[in-house]
């Protein structure tokens, strides 16, 4: 442990590598304490409602199991099938002797001073852990929310899969309807062992003025396959990740989808790398990026080590509104022969052809133009449950009803 | 007069494509634009349409009485006006069932066109997204038949398809254009074709051939295309000169 505190005590004032510098001092870090709640009655019906805009549901037969963090307080936490185990973390920590073998292995505690301050302040955070040869048949949800005014707030999570596992992550992170001002720090481990499928699907709904400051590894065994879909269709001050994704094992697959919007005032720094380190590795980066008068750096890196590795990424942007921009930055990255990556970028307005095809139907040029862009949205995600499918495809309906 | 064409022309860019078209068509009729590749055909119908890369640039259209020269191009397909494309753009992450819902009516009728085109597996597709020749045409002309106009266009209808699909599209046209019906035809059309091939499917009342932009020959559009057949387009057109 000391040495983990020792690496984050030297990058306490070490900046990102991307993204605008954030003053952690000027987050308060005195939450309010919230007492546990298995039946989920400390949130208001505003509040519920908010959480199920971001995937969060409070039935608990619809989940293998629910977690739920408001400000620093793990405040619900159930479990609903034998062999997948959640637990919030500071828990997770005591009962098994510090998580030796997986806590600060995927992501380095010096990386910056967001890690750093994670290491140093912990909040809390969930641990997840599928059994080997489980399937879990619901999705597991957690919900990362704050409701306190000005608060920032650090989280570790750590998932493992073991081998042959299946698991679904839903994750939700949400503020109050009413606050303004927060951070939200989140280191998060994913161990997706031999043979295993771990889907990761997270829908955020922030307030205006909150920073958010995410550091993803997951780390790929044989045969085994990660999938992340990020969506915030909702505005944010500010938003820098750059979830790293690393392939160890052959055959290893690996598909990160990526859907955001920038409003006006928001800054948003996102991407996703992929280390492909195995043979037959497989890696594909796709993100689909709209400003409506917001700032967008949408990056994308595959880095190929061994021969037959393939992987493409797509980077595409749509300008809707002047006022902000969209930086596409696709890289690939071959060290030996036999890599096969390519990518592709795009950044433009809606096509007028495609608008007066669709005129040529009847539609007025605002329907014609939200069906365009509900279209360009509708990234294929595989492995959602249905309704959260469903809840996708709604807000992506609102989003191009919102706009036109 | 169902479809009134005075003096029209259009510019793409900045060339003229169409000089001085005069072009009626009257309710019920069906008639056929002949000519070579690059002729203005597909200018003539993208214009009548109101596709805003073909500036009209003189005369007028009219259409059930109304001035529709700088009408919107939805106006003028919620007032009757539909067109199926010879390229249409590809919409990724459009669904084609998603256009089908826009166009109304009942469920069960929809179906019914569906799967009398056999396009039952393409609602889940992208719109035109990998399609071949032929499946654009038979999209095209679903869209047509839902979307119900008077007044059909159709950019060469047969071309890519095979031999069993041009069966399927030809008697569809035919019905679109209410071929079966003597008297109390609504439906009218103008279609573009350069293999002749639809014509074995419907009867044609008038035909024209255009040449560099202008309307050279009108008359019966099966002599028409013998003697583009055998003669050649100038031939055609040396007769009216």
């Amino acid at each position: 442990m000391s040495e983990i505190i020792k690496e984050a005590e030297a990058a306490r004032n070490k900046q990102g590598q991307h993204g605008a510098d954030v003053d952690l001092d000027s987050f308060r870090r005195d939450a309010p304490a919230h007492g546990t709640d298995p039946d989920l009655t400390c949130l208001s019906d505003s509040e519920m409602e908010h959480l199920a805009g971001v995937g969060i549901v409070a039935a608990p037969q619809e989940r293998a199991g629910s977690f739920i963090l408001k400000d620093h307080s793990p405040v619900h936490c159930s479990m609903g099938q034998d062999g997948v185990e959640l637990l919030s973390i500071k828990t997770a920590l005591a009962k098994y002797g510090d998580l030796a073998e997986y806590w600060w292995k995927a992501v380095h505690p010096g990386t910056d001073k967001y890690t750093a301050q994670a290491a140093l302040a912990l909040d809390d955070g969930y641990f997840i852990r599928v059994r080997a040869g489980v399937k879990a048949a619901l999705p597991v949800q957690a919900c990362l929310f704050i409701g306190a005014e000005g608060l920032s707030q650090n989280i570790h999570n750590v998932v493992i899969a073991e081998a042959g596992s299946e698991l679904h992550i839903i994750t939700g992170c949400t503020t109050a309807p009413d606050l303004h001002r927060g951070l939200h720090v989140g280191v998060s481990e994913f161990y997706v062992q031999k043979g295993a499928t771990v889907t990761s699907t997270m829908l955020h709904n922030w307030g205006d003025e909150i920073v958010v400051r995410p550091r993803t590894s997951v780390i790929v065994e044989e045969g085994a396959t990660f999938m992340s879909n990020y969506v915030c269709l909702k505005s944010a001050r500010s938003v820098q990740m750059d979830p790293l994704v690393r392939l160890v094992g052959p055959d290893a697959v690996t598909r990160l989808n990526t859907i955001l919007v920038a409003a006006p005032g928001a800054d948003f720094d996102v991407g996703g790398r992929v280390s492909l380190e195995a043979a037959g590795t497989r890696a594909e980066i796709i993100s689909r990026t709209i400003t409506t008068g917001g700032n967008i750096i949408s990056r994308g890196l595959l880095t190929g080590h061994v021969p037959g590795a393939k992987a493409h990424l797509e980077c595409s942007g749509l300008i809707l509104a002047d006022g902000g921009y969209i930086r596409a930055i696709p890289e690939l990255d071959g060290r030996v022969a036999g890599v096969e990556m390519s990518h592709e970028a795009a950044v433009g307005r809606i096509s007028q052809e495609e608008i007066e095809y669709l005129m040529a139907r009847g539609l007025t040029e605002n329907e014609a133009s939200a069906l365009i862009v509900r279209g360009f949205l509708n990234v294929k995600m595989e492995g959602l449950p249905r309704e959260l499918a469903d809840e996708i495809e709604r807000i992506v309906e609102a989003f191009g009803k919102s706009v036109f | 007069m169902l479809l009134e064409i005075s003096n029209l022309s259009v510019a793409v860019g900045d060339k003229e494509v169409l000089h001085g078209i005069n072009l009626t068509i009257d309710q019920g009729e069906t008639h056929v634009l002949f000519g070579k590749n690059g002729s203005g055909k597909t200018s003539l119908l993208m214009a009548l349409m109101g596709f805003s890369n073909y500036r009209i640039t003189g005369g007028q259209i009219r259409f059930k009485d109304q001035d529709i020269t700088r009408m919107p191009i939805n106006e003028r397909a919620r007032l009757g006006i539909g067109m199926s494309f010879q390229r249409p753009p590809t919409l990724r992450g459009v669904k084609t069932k998603d256009l089908i819902r826009t166009f109304g009516g009942r469920q069960e009728d929809r179906e019914k066109e569906i799967s009398g085109l056999n396009m039952a597996t393409f609602m889940d597709r992208d719109i035109n997204l990998g399609f071949s020749g032929g499946e654009i045409k038979k999209s095209e002309l679903l869209q047509l038949i839902l979307q119900d106009p008077e007044l059909i266009l159709l950019d060469e209808p047969e071309s890519g398809v095979d031999l069993e699909n041009i069966k399927i599209i030809g008697r569809s046209i035919k019905k679109l254009l209410q071929k079966h019906l003597r008297r109390q035809r609504t439906k009218s059309g103008l279609i573009i074709t350069h293999t002749g091939l639809i014509l074995n499917y419907l009867e044609a009342d008038m035909g024209h051939l255009l040449l560099d932009g202008h309307i050279r020959c009108e008359g019966n559009p099966r002599e028409m295309f013998e003697t583009i057949q055998t003669a050649g387009y100038e031939e055609c057109a040396r007769c009216q000169r």
